[in-house]
């Protein structure tokens, strides 16, 4: 068994061995922020959401929504886009991608919903909605719906790697199977739920700034989640192609680079139209006149900034082969799509409110947070180095 | 500085934070255990399988804001019958006259308080009051917003909450067009949203609601919601000067049971502007539509996935 453990857990090092190895600042940073987020967290429970956070009655969703939430299940789209089109549409030349993008979604989204736990008021009730009483009028009530079954589908495409690991062939193959129709169903599901976070707003017309409110919203998550999903892709693989190249079997640079431009094309693909339509909903809703206000400008700020720059970037990137390019834009849109769900989330929403009422967060919200994306990525690693994931 | 006095500093910093944060805390802790929506949750419960249905329409209250005088008796009432936290009434009623007073800062409805209200001044600056509490709509968004269906809106015109089923997930009080539903933030354990109930408790025993039962200026009417309707357009048939010609809440946001008439528009006291197509439809339709897209997807999506385990079995034959 102690052996088992240490081959498996330890990587065969010892555990003074493996803790060793862990003596650097980066851990040291990351244990501190887990700390401070573990110290928030045991805060909340004790004292309530009152005394932990900024929340209030006019502001009743604050950071924890706004970022764990709707910008982290945007953020954990690869798993719709790549692993759809690899296991379900055949695209073989992106077989690398699909394993890494299921398992930063279900990473995302077990975390996001880890994270729920504690904006929830009574948190020890969230199972009410799946068997017990069911709002069926209700938008959350679909979004929580489908976030339990996605978690479960991500754990099925997931899984042939974990029983990999664990060295059980006959589950690995049975799993395998499986996968093809869990992605085809998540496919569905995900789709569903991404929109749905838009369509929460949809309900307060009357709260929203005209700029960022639309028919249209779920929609546009909906589109945002996928380029969100593939610019994560590029990142990522970006990033585990660096740390961890001694991981990769076989890797080839020159077919990588290949495989980034051809996700940039896909990316300038979906952001082209997703501009299309929000230039259609500015002149249905007939809005231009908010643009020279100080909303306006802050809309344009994102619009332009991360939407139309990075369209402008990809061109040039694709014609010229230009892999650097291609990173950079992914990430001018990752940070895009967050500043757009906090956007909707905190600032078009209640935004006619006085600036000194307007809401931001305590410390411990933040590191609350922050210690949410540290869990993610120290799991993220922790799995890449244990399974077959690259 | 080594590492290990790295960390204990670090330690000691966050601590003091905590102890700054929880001294801000305090003054508002009163803020939780509220029971009044319980009871009249298990009033409700307990009275629909052996009451009668109420014959006809539901019950309604006109506000009629060119009356108030802002004695605030209403606030002072609903607290009393709702076991809220309260003061003596002659503090309510000299916060009109007053200074500094109450009326100073614009206020909500909050985790102990279903009911304020707030002062707005004319052009010529003469006062105006303007009560508020929950409007009772008749498509509630609170109601379609909560994912465990914890609201109802009964016979009676009342939308009522259920705590018992609530996972204080606070969407409701985003979705709510009136800003109406608070929450118990400082309770750590069992939190509830909070707000008005028409007095339900009070409508089953033939009662007006206790706001409405003290206010001796005539500006709360409680009565069927046809017949206040009627009332409302007769009073500005008569006196067209003194209001605006508008019934807020007749149409808005597909009809309340609260109604209001006032002196000036709306809009300038701090009522929202509301089409007659509730955002609830909005919502509906969405749901709807993705529904309709899950199926339609659904069939190009397991001939996909056939495709992909049949062509995989192929190749495995091949190699
Ligand atoms: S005013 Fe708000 S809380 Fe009251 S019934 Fe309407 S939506 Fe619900
Ligand atoms: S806070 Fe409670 S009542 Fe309001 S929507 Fe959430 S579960 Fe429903
Ligand atoms: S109807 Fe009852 S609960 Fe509502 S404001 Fe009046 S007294 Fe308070």
């Amino acid at each position: 068994m102690s052996s088992w453990i240490r081959e498996k857990i330890f990587l065969g090092k010892t555990f003074s061995e493996y803790l060793a190895e862990h003596k650097n600042p980066m851990f040291i940073l990351a244990f501190i922020i887990l700390c401070l987020s573990f110290y928030s967290m045991a805060y909340r429970l004790i004292y309530g959401l009152g005394p932990a956070t900024n929340l209030s009655d006019t502001y009743p969703w604050g950071l924890w929504i706004s970022f764990d939430i709707l910008v982290g299940i945007a953020l954990a789209a690869p798993g719709l886009t790549v692993a759809t089109a690899v296991y379900l549409f055949g695209l073989k030349d992106y077989k690398k991608f699909a394993k890494p993008a299921v398992l930063s979604s279900l990473i995302g989204y077990v975390f996001a919903v880890f994270a729920l736990m504690f904006d929830l008021g009574r948190y020890y009730r969230v199972f009410y909605v799946i068997g017990w009483s069911w709002g069926l009028s209700s938008v959350l009530f679909l979004i929580a719906w489908h976030f339990f079954l996605y978690i479960i589908i991500c754990f099925v495409e997931w899984s042939p790697a974990f029983f990999k690991w664990l060295g059980l062939n006959r589950l690995r193959d049975y799993f395998s199977k499986l996968g093809v129709w869990a992605t085809a169903l998540g496919v569905i599901i995900a789709g569903g739920h991404q929109s749905a976070l838009g369509a929460l707003f949809l309900v307060a017309s009357n709260k929203m700034h005209p700029l960022w409110y639309s028919s249209l919203l779920p929609i546009f998550f909906l589109g945002s989640a996928i380029f969100a999903g593939i610019s994560m892709v590029i990142l990522e693989s970006t990033i585990a192609h660096k740390i961890f190249k001694n991981l990769v079997k076989d890797f080839d640079d020159v077919e990588f680079n290949k495989r980034t431009i051809g996700l940039g094309k896909a990316l300038f693909v979906i952001l082209c139209a997703y501009l299309i339509l929000k230039l259609l909903d500015i002149t249905h809703y007939n809005n231009w006149h908010y643009l020279i206000t100080p909303y306006g400008y802050w809309y344009m700020f994102e619009i332009l900034g991360f939407v139309f720059i990075p369209v402008i970037l990809l061109a040039f990137a694709v014609k010229e082969n230009n892999t650097k390019l291609v990173r950079v834009s992914a990430l001018l849109v990752v940070l895009g799509v967050i500043l757009n769900r906090v956007n909707v989330s905190l600032i078009a929403y209640n935004w006619y409110i006085p600036l000194s009422e307007k809401y931001y967060p305590t410390w411990m919200e933040v590191s609350l947070s922050a210690g949410i994306v540290t869990m993610i990525i120290l799991s993220y690693r922790f799995i890449v180095r244990r399974m077959e994931i690259l | 500085m080594d590492r290990r006095e790295f960390l204990k500093r670090t330690l000691i910093s966050s601590l003091t934070l905590l102890m700054a944060e929880k001294s801000h805390a305090t003054g508002k802790e009163t803020q939780r255990g509220n029971r009044a929506n319980e009871i009249n949750w298990a009033k409700y419960e307990a009275e629909k399988k052996t009451r009668e249905a109420v014959q006809g329409e539901s019950y309604a209250v006109l506000v009629d804001i060119t009356k108030c005088i802002g004695c605030r008796r209403c606030e002072w009432a609903c607290n009393e019958w709702n076991k809220n936290p309260n003061k003596p009434l002659s503090e309510f009623e000299k916060s009109a006259s007053e200074k500094p007073s109450v009326f100073d800062r614009i206020r909500r409805t909050d985790a102990e308080t279903f009911t304020i209200v707030n002062r707005f001044y004319k052009e010529d600056v003469t006062p105006i009051y303007v009560k508020k509490q929950c409007m009772h709509c008749l498509e509630p968004a609170c109601l379609s917003a909560c994912f465990v269906s914890s609201f109802e809106k009964t016979k009676e015109g009342s939308v009522l909450y259920n705590p018992s089923l609530c996972v204080g997930c606070r969407y409701c009080m985003i979705a709510c067009p009136f800003d109406i539903p608070a929450y118990e933030y400082f309770e750590p354990l069992r939190p509830q949203i909070t707000k008005c109930t028409m007095c339900f408790d009070r409508i089953i025993e033939g009662k007006p609601p206790a706001c409405v039962e003290i206010c001796s200026a005539d500006a709360l009417i409680f009565g069927k919601r046809s017949d206040i309707i009627k009332l409302a357009h007769r009073k500005l048939d008569e006196n067209p000067e003194r209001y605006i010609p508008h019934v807020y809440g007749e149409y808005e946001t597909g009809g309340t049971s609260w109604l209001y008439l006032s002196p000036v528009p709306f809009e300038k006291l701090g009522f929202p502007k509301l089409s007659k197509k509730p955002d609830t439809e909005k919502t509906a339709s969405f749901l709807f539509t993705v529904k309709v897209l899950e199926v339609v997807a659904s069939v190009p999506l397991v001939y996909a996935a056939y495709k992909a385990i049949s062509s995989k079995g192929d190749k495995e034959k091949d190699e």
